[in-house]
């Protein structure tokens, strides 16, 4: 039976997350201290030796990232933290910020004495306004008692735009900038925020950093999924009888995510489907919930982990009307750049609304499918690749729910 | 403060013009147009870049509206949790539609994606203050709050 395991969430409901004290004791900073000692080649090797993979969806090889920009040369270089938490479902960068703000200052602190940065900043989605306070109070904390040398970091608010989480369009976003994403290469390591090299992580990444830098790298990597290893913080919405979170190991599957966890489903209903990495996440039936969580096992059924977010609907639930409302998310939020994505996203939500009003067919099925796919590479971003997913997932699972609809 | 002041004090801010307009927002509620060319002036672009800018963002409007806005969550957990009865409650209290404001300009009613509460469906949030597992009866003494 899977447990669960704390790392990010380690000092949850144990500090007073204002009481810089509180976290010393819990051995707050000594990482950071750890870090400081050693040499910045060194320190990066552990962190790549690790194997923690971004959790801000993409999955890649943090200490890597951090080595392309610590390899490059510039006079200024920056840390960024993604903590513009827009995938719908999602909250668990909040839950860190909010109960132990410290530990996402550590984190970044140790990536900027990795990378020879000296600025800092934390784009926080303008959602959480409440938030700028805490995090403002824990900067000013770790600057007075000296913990934090030679590097600042300052607190930027978004503004109500999902794309912003994309690492390109938030660097737009800092810039002052309509928040579009920008042509890839050059990457940010290289050539980010004002062209400068720049790392963007999201808030768990860079939570585990402290715990892998006191612990050491063969600990983390020895935990969970060895291809992405550590823990996952999940996020339950939708028909679950425990609505709540809760941090595993990746080996965790996701029947054990939904009906561990979960609780599994209300009212004696049965499962039907859930999704999982937010609203640009495959739908997925009952017969892949075998499935552990980890990166790689999820792409291999054709899924993503993402953000984690865990949104289940049962029996009851008229998929093809998710699926609609869903589409118009993606609609609303397209960022208008790119053409396959700016008509893509209408387009689908245009056909989704004509089949959930009753007046489809199989032709329109057929549309979604081509347009879909056609999107999922013409796309200039992640999002635009990522929208057709829940709508070809559901016909692809459910399409007797598609024909149901058909007069 | 007047909006220039409120813009100024932001001058020299790299990549500032954001938090100007949500300064702005806090004041007014909404981005007047004689701010955005203030913005533009202080940020050195032109007065198109500063509109571009403020249409871009869901959470600032160029047009006026009331005072107290008021988001619902339509994401999708939150819209399997019965948001749409919570709009009707909404529309119901404060008699106008989604994306309109009340005549006496203290409220606006908008819809909003997922704002990072999701443990407790449907929520509602009034600027920017959450309100959790709202439901229709909830709504009058909510809305109250801010009469
Ligand atoms: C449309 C879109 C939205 C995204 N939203 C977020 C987000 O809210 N938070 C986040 O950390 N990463 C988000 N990402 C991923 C970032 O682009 C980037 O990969 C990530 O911040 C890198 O950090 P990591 O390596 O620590 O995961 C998003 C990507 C796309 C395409
Ligand atoms: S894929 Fe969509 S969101 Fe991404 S750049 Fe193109 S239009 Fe913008
Ligand atoms: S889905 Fe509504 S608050 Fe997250």
């Amino acid at each position: 039976m899977a447990e669960e395991m704390r790392i990010v969430l380690r000092n949850y409901g144990k500090i007073a997350p204002l009481k810089i004290d509180d976290y010393l004791t819990q051995g707050g900073y000594k990482s950071l201290e750890k870090a400081r000692a050693m040499n910045t080649a060194d320190l990066i090797a552990e962190v790549k030796k690790s194997n923690l993979r971004g959790r801000g969806g993409a999955g890649f090889n943090c200490g890597m990232k951090w080595s392309f920009a610590a390899g490059a040369q510039a006079d200024q270089k920056y840390v960024i933290c993604n903590a513009d938490e827009g995938e719908p479902g999602t909250y668990k960068d909040r839950l860190i910020m909010e109960n132990d703000p410290h530990t996402l200052i550590e984190g970044m602190a140790i990536c900027a004495y990795a990378i020879g940065a000296t600025q800092g900043y934390i784009y926080l989605r303008g959602e959480y306004p409440f938030l700028i306070s805490t995090l403002n109070t824990a900067i000013n904390q770790a600057r007075e008692k000296g913990l934090v040398k030679n590097f600042d970091i300052e607190v930027r608010s978004g503004a109500g735009a999902y794309v912003c989480g994309e690492e390109t369009a938030l660097i737009e976003s800092i810039e002052g900038k309509r928040g579009e994403p920008r042509f890839k290469p050059p990457y940010p390591p290289s050539e980010g925020l004002w062209s400068k090299p720049t790392i963007v992580n999201n808030v768990e990444t860079f939570a585990n950093i402290p715990v892998i830098i006191e612990k050491g790298a063969d600990w983390y990597a020895s935990i969970g999924n060895p291809a992405y290893p550590g823990t996952k913080v999940f996020t339950l919405t939708g028909d679950v009888n425990n609505r709540t979170f809760f941090e595993v190991p990746t080996s965790t599957t996701i029947r054990e995510i939904v009906f561990q966890f979960g609780g599994g489903i209300p009212g004696g209903k049965k499962f039907k489907a859930v999704q999982i990495g937010g609203t640009s996440g495959a739908f997925i039936p009952e017969a892949l919930l075998d499935t552990p969580v980890a990166f790689d096992s999820m792409s291999a059924i054709g899924a993503t982990l993402g953000s984690g977010a865990t949104f289940v609907i049962d029996e009851s639930r008229d998929v093809v009307d998710v699926a609609t409302r869903i589409a118009g998310f993606f609609e609303h939020e397209s960022c208008g750049k790119c053409a396959p994505c700016r008509e893509g996203t209408a387009r689908t939500a245009e056909l989704m609304e004509k089949i959930n009003e009753g007046r489809g067919s199989n032709k329109d099925i057929a549309l979604l499918e081509k347009l879909g796919n056609v999107m999922s590479y013409s796309c200039l971003c992640g999002l635009g690749q990522a929208a057709p997913a829940p709508v070809l997932t559901t016909i692809k699972h459910f399409k007797a729910d598609y024909e149901a609809k058909f007069m | 403060m007047d909006y220039k002041e409120i813009i100024a004090q932001y001058d020299g801010k790299a990549g500032g013009i954001i938090e100007a307009y949500h300064a702005l927002l806090r004041e007014f509620s909404y981005l007047p147009e004689e701010a955005i060319a203030e913005a533009a002036r202080i940020f050195k672009l032109s007065t198109a870049e500063a509109y571009g800018i403020a249409t871009f963002y869901s959470m600032f409007s160029v047009e006026a509206r009331g005072k107290n806005v008021v988001r619902i969550c339509e994401s999708a957990p939150c819209h399997v949790a019965g948001a749409s009865d919570v709009v009707a409650a909404l529309e119901r209290e404060l008699g106008i539609k989604m994306g309109e404001s009340t005549a006496d300009g203290k409220f606006a009613l908008e819809f909003t994606e997922c704002v990072g509460q999701c443990q407790a469906t449907p929520v509602i949030t009034i600027n920017g203050k959450p309100y959790l597992d709202v439901s229709p009866a909830k709504i009058p003494a909510i809305i109250a709050e801010y009469k």
